[in-house]
């Protein structure tokens, strides 16, 4: 689950990290009032989405200016007018793909005087199983960039759960940053604060790009982009309050809300799947017959009859479906089932593109019987390779 | 022969009193005579659990008597997200050898500090998140359906469950048959990887070819792909087919299993399928002709 950057900076205040003083606008009216609060000299203004490369992005509408989604002003009337003019306005950066989110959200904060930019994040590395910090001297920039350019300069180490976090992690990245004196006990400080956060809060991910080293010689963190664990969201009502519904597909939520693994996706061909690796490999031999799955949709291992006849309605809501695969190999998901939510669906809101089911595994015959006798249009694919021609055929002809 | 399990592996059921649990304790019961041999609850010990066919297993409230009182070595979970580390770390405290936890949805801090005890233990745990384990004829552990296994030569890994009936069934077709299956789970932190399930495949002199099926995301399909190569030097080598998920999944998005995501430009198919060819293994083009290239590579 991710959060926009200015909760992220509440969370790090929270946690006695140090960030610039700001205020968050969430309609236009409250535009001024936030920017006055603030003492100036410099005010930033940053559009609130879940996607990154906002400073460098541009906006859809005219109406929202030239400039990106990050602006420098230098008065609050200034910094409420830029607020103002971004507001329902759509961006489009390297991460939000052509479409662009819709900034319904703005933080205005202090802006800060910069003498370095680093790098810095903490992650669950899969390779130790353990809590890693990574860290680097070219903050401000792509870390994905920097790893391809110049790998030598990104530093990673991973926390013993048994022992914790000690203070020479902390030393051990304020060397590699090139700090010195008390900046050194600064960073010490704030990496035990970070992992704290960290572990509390089950985060995914936290990363500050960048970590800044003031002209006053103090560290701060300018940008926070932290993302939490799904799965432990349950353990944390505060985070899950957090999650703002309007950055998400409205076709993903809706799926969610049905406990149903689905993300739209661009092509022509909706799938229905049970299992994470066998919908992406459903997708897979979608294109490889030559067509562009839609959507990835995993039903889950339980799916009833009314989450089949659910994902079947979001995926037909999709108007870029030009045809369906169902491709389902029951272990604990019932073929019978599946056959009946499918026909269940179709009953329920038509079907005006070609149908195929694939059914393998668990009662099997009956499901295969269901799907026969209903009357429907649907047509039979014998395996995963026959499934995948037939609707390929269909939908390309 | 098999790896891991077989006909006299005796098995424990951590959370066997649940609607789950229950289903899957009666499929193993009716598939050869799966030795489950009781089950567990904190509040329910001393207690007898009876399936829809009358079948009954003990319950002890704790891992520790259940395996005192039975002489098991194996145990399945089946508990809720929020208490499957802690089920995890009490089969790994009563000294169960083989551990699975077929749980999806464990939190991976949990499972970061449960790898740190399992790592300092004799135990073995396979998972969270995965369909489990089978010795087809022998013993099933977990969530596989029964019904597409046949005995014979290909070992069958996987991180994805519905991935590993595909081999299976497509093995079983090719009149090839399993030596044993075995789903590792698609959480990014788990109790075993890829290599450590090779490792008992090439050691098993049963097991004549394998079927490694991986996903995007992190690298482990890459360390197996190295080991194969390593291990080919030193003249242990099978015939091995190989299919990673997720071709034309976008990066930075989870696909389902908390494991499959790529992203910072690591963990791409492409990258992985790069990794398996210059292994020497038979990277199959596409998920439905897992069986089809074994049989072509076996000749």
């Amino acid at each position: 689950m991710n959060i926009h950057e200015y909760q992220a900076k509440g969370l790090l205040r929270d946690y006695g990290l140090p960030v610039s003083d700001g205020h968050v606008v969430l309609e236009a009216a409250d535009a001024a009032r936030a920017a006055g609060a603030l003492a100036g000299p410099i005010w930033v203004v940053k559009a609130q989405i879940h996607a990154g490369g906002r400073g460098k992005g541009h906006f859809k509408e005219a109406d929202a200016g030239e400039k990106g989604g990050v602006r420098i002003t230098r008065s609050a009337e200034d910094a409420a007018a830029q607020a103002t003019q971004m507001l329902g306005h759509t961006l489009v950066t390297h991460q939000t793909g052509p479409a662009g989110k819709q900034v319904n959200r703005i933080y205005i904060e202090d802006g800060s005087d910069i003498a370095k930019e680093f790098y810095l994040a903490v992650l669950v590395d899969r390779a130790t199983s353990r809590v890693s910090f990574v860290v680097s001297t070219e903050g401000g920039m792509n870390i994905e960039d920097v790893a391809a350019e110049t790998p030598e300069k990104i530093i990673s180490f991973s926390i013993d759960p048994a022992s914790g976090l000690s203070a020479f992690h902390g030393r051990r990245v304020a060397f590699a940053l090139g700090l010195e004196g008390a900046q050194v006990k600064q960073c010490v400080d704030l990496v035990s604060r970070l992992y704290k956060l960290f572990l509390e809060k089950d985060c995914e991910m936290l990363e500050i790009n960048p970590l800044v080293l003031t002209t006053s010689g103090t560290l701060k963190c300018l940008d926070a982009k932290l993302s939490f664990d799904g799965n432990a969201m349950y353990r944390h009502p505060d985070i899950a309050a957090l999650r703002d519904e309007t950055e998400e597909d409205a076709k993903e939520l809706a799926a969610s809300k049905f406990d149903l693994n689905y993300i739209a996706l661009e092509g022509e061909i909706g799938c229905m799947v049970n299992g994470a690796g066998l919908a992406m490999a459903t997708m897979d031999i979608i294109k490889l017959y030559g067509a562009e799955p839609a959507n990835f949709l995993d039903v889950g291992g339980g799916a009833t009859k009314e989450k089949v006849t659910e994902a079947f309605k979001i995926i037909t809501s999709d108007p870029n479906v030009k045809g369906i695969l169902v491709n389902i190999f029951g272990g604990i998901m019932r073929c019978d089932v599946i056959a009946e939510g499918v026909i269940a669906a179709v009953k329920e809101v038509g079907l005006q593109v070609p149908l195929v089911v694939r059914l393998e595994g668990t009662n099997v015959e009956l499901g295969k019987d269901i799907i026969r006798n209903s009357g429907l249009n649907v047509i039979a694919g014998d395996n995963l390779a026959d499934a995948a021609q037939k609707i390929v055929k269909a939908v390309k002809g | 022969m098999s790896i891991l399990i077989n006909k006299d592996t005796k098995i424990i059921v951590q959370g066997l009193t649940g609607k789950t649990g229950t289903f899957h304790t009666e499929q193993a019961l009716a598939y050869h005579g799966t030795q489950m041999v009781a089950g567990t609850h904190p509040s329910k010990g001393g207690s007898n659990w009876t399936g829809s066919s009358g079948e009954t297993l003990p319950i002890f409230a704790s891992v520790a008597e259940a395996k005192e009182a039975t002489g098991a070595t194996a145990s399945v979970i089946y508990v809720p997200p929020a208490g499957a580390a802690a089920a995890i770390e009490e089969a790994i405290d009563a000294g169960i050898e083989l551990i699975t936890c077929i749980t999806e949805g464990v939190p991976v801090q949990d499972m970061v500090r449960v790898k740190q005890k399992l790592d300092a233990s004799p135990s073995r745990l396979i998972g969270p998140n995965c369909p489990g384990m089978m010795t087809p004829d022998e013993c099933k552990i977990g969530i596989m359906p029964g019904s597409i296994f046949q005995k014979g030569s290909v070992g069958v890994l996987s991180r994805s469950g519905t991935l590993t009936y595909e081999a299976v069934f497509q093995t079983t077709r090719a009149g090839l048959g399993q030596t044993s299956a075995i789903g590792i789970g698609g959480d990014p932190v788990k109790g075993t990887e890829f290599i450590d399930i090779l490792e008992l495949f090439l050691a098993d002199p049963d097991t004549k070819s394998i079927i490694m099926i991986g996903e995007i995301g992190g690298s482990a399909e890459e360390a197996a792909a190295q080991f194969l190569k390593d291990e080919a030097k030193r003249g242990r080598a099978k015939p091995t087919v190989g299919f990673i998920a997720g071709r034309t999944a976008p990066p930075g998005r989870t696909m389902g299993h908390a494991g499959a995501v790529i992203s910072g430009g690591k963990g791409g198919a492409e990258d992985k399928i790069e990794a398996m060819r210059s292994a020497g293994i038979r990277v199959s083009p596409s998920p439905a002709k897992l069986g089809e290239t074994l049989v072509e590579l076996l000749g």
